[in-house]
């Protein structure tokens, strides 16, 4: 079984260096999935603060990609989550997944993004152009997406 | 025992973390719960509404009737809004 890269980091990333990086030297890849959540400017945002719980966050997303690791032959995966203070049009989550095919790329990457929105402990907060802020409510879509993914150990 | 609080729930305690010595009746986090919020009118309030609220001890999920002891590091939170 494969280790996955897991990082929780102030600083932005780039999609092409982290894609580049998981398959380097690598000639058993056959698909690399990827999915990049970015900062929406919804209602006049001017930013995106998260917040989130040391320790606990590596480890939830490490029992996360386990148990991606164990559902799909995944041959490499990476999980970048940003914390701190993220301008609209800036990068928040990475999620990369690579496989010998397409399939167990393209599921184990939306479990993962899935299951990040649902089972990491970080919250979001809003900070609006007029000074104000609010911290963002959990979405029932988001547990309805998890749930999906039925039988899941986590 | 050791107690953190995040976003909104930190923001309403005014306080990120403290360390508690509650009673040994407090054997939950529902137990738990109860007791912190007559700590203080923040804490109250932070609590007023246990369904908005999900704990952790020693940083695992956690229901309320998850078992606390002396020596834990106990979480609480809102409902998770990462990705």
């Amino acid at each position: 079984m494969i280790t996955p890269t897991i990082r929780v980091q102030e600083a932005g990333f780039d999609l092409g260096v982290e894609s580049a990086r998981l398959t380097a030297g690598r000639q058993d890849i056959g698909g690399l999935a990827s999915f990049v959540g970015l900062c929406r400017a919804d209602d006049g945002l001017a930013a995106l603060v998260l917040e989130h719980y040391p320790g606990m966050t590596e480890a939830a997303i490490g029992r996360i990609a386990a148990e991606a690791c164990a559902r799909w032959p995944l041959s490499g995966c990476t999980v970048i989550h940003r914390i701190g203070r993220i301008a609209p049009g800036e990068p928040i989550v990475l999620v990369l997944t690579a496989s010998s095919h397409r399939a167990a790329s393209l599921e184990a990457c939306a479990f993962l993004i899935d299951w990040l929105k649902t089972g990491a402990p970080f919250w979001k907060r809003e900070e609006f152009a007029d000074g104000t802020s609010r911290w963002v409510e959990a979405k029932a879509a988001d547990d309805a997406a998890t749930a999906r993914w039925a039988g899941s150990v986590l | 025992m050791r107690v953190l609080y995040f976003a909104w729930v930190r923001q309403k305690i005014g306080l990120g973390e403290e360390v508690i010595s509650p009673p040994p009746e407090v054997r939950d986090i529902a137990g738990l719960v109860a007791w912190l919020s007559t700590r203080s009118p923040g804490h109250a309030a932070a609590f007023a509404n246990a369904r908005t609220i999900r704990a952790a001890v020693n940083q695992d999920f956690a229901t309320p009737d998850h078992a606390v002891a002396p020596g834990d590091e106990i979480a609480f939170f809102p409902p998770v809004t990462g990705g």
